[in-house]
């Protein structure tokens, strides 16, 4: 056996050492994407309520992302490289929220994260990808994008806000139901938002919001808050969320039979609950806004019936193999039209990785007018590229015989209210 | 709404809580009163009662009764069983030591609520009552049902005790409740007892469960309210007084239902934890003291 270099070293020893070196280095994976940019996916890290509150909307927001990237990739990608996603779970918690954006920018090298719904994890996660110069396109419908509180990383300009939602339903409201409302909400960011800016919209048309009964979104049990509503309550204006939601509304049943007051709710109360449940009868003739409307209209667009097929949901808004799941139409759209709206973005700024991600914002800030189409199937919208938000239309149903016929359907300058921030004015 | 429909009101949805709540709180009493340890994961028994009530109605078609009844006889037998298999495996073999046991409760109530989330998952599934009768009580309706679950509890609870005042067993169990090396000298097998009461107690939180779970929904995170009004009931009662347990538990499911309503929920709780401060000070023991300490 001849050593070489004097030190313990057989030759037969050294040869195994290259062989194995260099095996290990020609296995598929281990040469770096660098090389390979052309081909590599393009991650998104998906924030998801799998667990907590928000498990239900969790849910179906993941079957929407997982049916919009079929779409996506099936077409070609974004710029000829696929999309991957990568999930973690936020447990609908702020704390969760921010660790699972520090693993999506630290270890998983994601390019941007996107998809959290419930407010106060988009409030306590927003800071965090900031911090990591991580874009993070929320799904939330909360105010606090375009209120200013965020940051130039965070955007939503897939789903349409809160204020922009009330302040459209106030004249209908007014016009229709009656003056004096009393509001049952959940008693965080996004209830007070309802709180805040219907009451403000409603009054300046001349109503008068008698009282406001807050409910904790983990709540399990609701009749100890009904006899806080008052007697001359001409309409009861609900949104409820949480996994109790369909106890809310059968309580709110028992409790006022068909003597109660005139009802004005957002789909939220009844978000992924089956209308034709024992108990519920008393919301027949009853209003409710729906973000998309969850029953197939008479007006029914290709696009609808296009994005309905991919995402697996028959024309009662239930999964087509359980029509018991029912899903939460009025919110999950958002996922879709985020992820077309990221392709677009990437797209025209050419963006070919983490380098980029400030042009990726910059692009998606000069986007504008975003018509009804496959990408945009809950309607046309007009992006706010200052404010971060979207606007779009809103819809008003009525429960008829069981199923929520589209009754409105507002402009999307109904919605409009003055910019409260400019982000493009901010450094990244 | 006026004053006296309102405190009509508040004392029926208080009646509804307390009988539920005395019915998971004596089966803590009796599981600390015979083996004087605390069972971390009783509320997590309760909320295997109300998935388990779901599982067996989803099973059962046509009338929601029938899949009602079944759930009331086949449920809190499952859950005891479950129960006593956790005493068999683990608690037996740390001999009851108080803080291990704690340590050891814990475990099992994340064994539990995890494998909970695993199998039936994250959302809150109804379980529909077995008759939907709306009473008209001409300022509000009330569900018939919640009085069908306050009579139900009364009438478990009365069980309950002609089980320990006139039954054999029950004289087996006050006797290891009094001294339990005495009566280990008189033949009685400790162990078994234990192992019984661990499961009679799992089982009786798990009636309380089926009772409740057509009102409120079954939620794999049930559990964790419940156990803590569970342990303020039991302290104010008196750790191994079962009739102290369910005055108290009236004490405090009536003022939670009237401070609830007429001020905010979360008052009722604050309330209701102070309360147990100061009882602790007036009489550690709790109102009607037994055990010796």
């Amino acid at each position: 056996m001849k050593k070489i270099l004097k030190a313990n070293i057989s030759r037969r020893k050294l040869m195994k050492g290259i062989a194995s070196v260099g095996s290990i280095v020609a296995m598929p994976g281990f040469v770096s994407y660098s090389q390979a940019a052309n081909s590599s996916p393009i991650k998104i890290g998906f924030q998801v309520h799998r667990t907590g509150i928000g498990a239900a909307y969790g849910r179906w927001y993941d079957r929407t992302t997982q049916a919009a990237v079929k779409i996506i990739n099936d077409s070609g990608g974004i710029n000829g490289r696929p999309l991957e996603i990568i999930a973690e779970d936020d447990g609908t918690d702020p704390k969760r929220g921010a660790e699972a954006l520090e693993k999506f920018a630290n270890q998983h090298d994601c390019d941007v994260a996107f998809g959290t719904l419930f407010s106060h994890v988009v409030i306590g996660s927003a800071p965090r990808a900031g911090e990591l110069k991580l874009p993070y396109f929320v799904v939330s419908e909360g105010h606090h994008v375009a209120s200013g509180m965020l940051n130039r990383y965070t955007l939503q300009p897939g789903i349409t806000d809160v204020k922009s939602q009330v302040q459209a339903m106030a004249p209908f409201v007014k016009d229709n139901l009656g003056k004096k409302v009393t509001m049952v909400y959940p008693d965080f960011a996004f209830g007070h938002d309802h709180r805040d800016y219907f009451s403000a919209a409603f009054e300046s048309q001349g109503g008068q919001i008698i009282a406001k009964v807050p409910i904790p979104p983990t709540e399990s049990s609701f009749s100890k808050y009904f006899p806080k509503i008052p007697r001359d309550t001409e309409v009861l204006y609900h949104v409820m969320v949480g996994p109790a939601v369909l106890t809310f509304v059968k309580e709110l049943g028992e409790f006022y039979g068909s003597k109660g007051p005139k009802l004005f709710g957002f789909i939220d109360s009844v978000e992924a609950v089956d209308l034709s449940t024992p108990g519920l009868e008393f919301l027949d003739g009853s209003y409710f806004w729906e973000g998309n409307p969850r029953y197939a209209q008479a007006n029914q667009t290709d696009h609808d019936k296009f994005y309905r097929n991919a995402v697996g949901v028959d024309s009662n808004g239930a999964s087509v193999s359980d029509p018991k799941d029912v899903s939460t139409y009025a919110h999950m759209f958002g996922c879709w039209e985020t992820l077309h709206i990221i392709k677009k973005g990437m797209e025209e700024s050419g963006y070919s990785g983490i380098k980029d991600r400030a042009k990726l914002i910059e692009a998606v800030e000069s986007m504008t007018s975003m018509p009804l189409s496959q990408a945009h199937p809950q309607g046309a919208k007009i992006f706010n590229g200052k404010t971060h938000q979207t606007f779009g239309h809103q819809y008003i149903t009525k429960m008829t015989n069981g199923k929520l016929v589209l009754a409105h359907t507002t402009s999307i300058e109904d919605t409009f209210y003055p910019d409260e921030v400019d982000y493009t004015k901010q450094s990244f | 709404m006026d004053l006296g429909p309102y405190l009509l009101f508040a004392s029926l949805e208080g009646l509804v809580h307390a009988a539920v709540l005395s019915l998971i709180a004596l089966g803590l009493s009796l599981v600390f009163g015979v083996m004087r340890i605390v069972n971390v994961a009783h509320g997590e028994f309760f909320m295997l009662g109300a998935i388990l009530t779901w599982w067996v109605s989803n099973f059962v078609m046509g009338n929601p009764a029938l899949g009602f009844l079944l759930a009331l006889l086949i449920v809190p037998l499952v859950v005891g069983i479950i129960a006593m298999f956790s005493d068999l495996l683990i608690l037996r073999h740390l001999k009851y030591d108080p803080e291990v046991t704690i340590i050891a409760t814990i475990g099992i109530l994340y064994i539990i609520q995890q494998f909970a989330l695993m199998t039936f998952g994250p959302d809150a599934r109804p379980v529909e009552q077995p008759f939907n009768i709306r009473l008209d009580l001409f300022w509000f309706g009330f569900s018939a049902y919640k009085f069908f679950v306050i009579f139900s509890a009364i009438i478990l609870l009365f069980c309950v005790w002609l089980v320990m005042a006139k039954t054999k067993f029950g004289l087996i169990l006050r006797a290891t409740q009094l001294d339990s090396e005495i009566a280990q000298a008189f033949g009685i097998p400790i162990s078994t007892v234990y192992s019984l009461v661990f499961g009679v107690g799992a089982a009786i939180a798990a009636v309380g469960a089926v009772l409740i779970v057509p009102i409120q929904q079954a939620h794999y995170l049930m559990g964790g309210e419940p156990l803590l009004l569970a342990f303020i009931v039991v302290i104010i009662g008196g750790l191994g007084s079962l009739k102290g347990t369910v005055v108290a538990a009236m004490l405090i499911g009536i003022s939670d239902g009237i401070i609830s309503v007429f001020f905010s929920p979360n008052l009722a709780k604050i309330l209701a934890t102070l309360l147990v401060v100061v009882v602790l000070l007036i009489r550690p023991n709790g109102l009607f003291r037994t055990i010796r300490t």
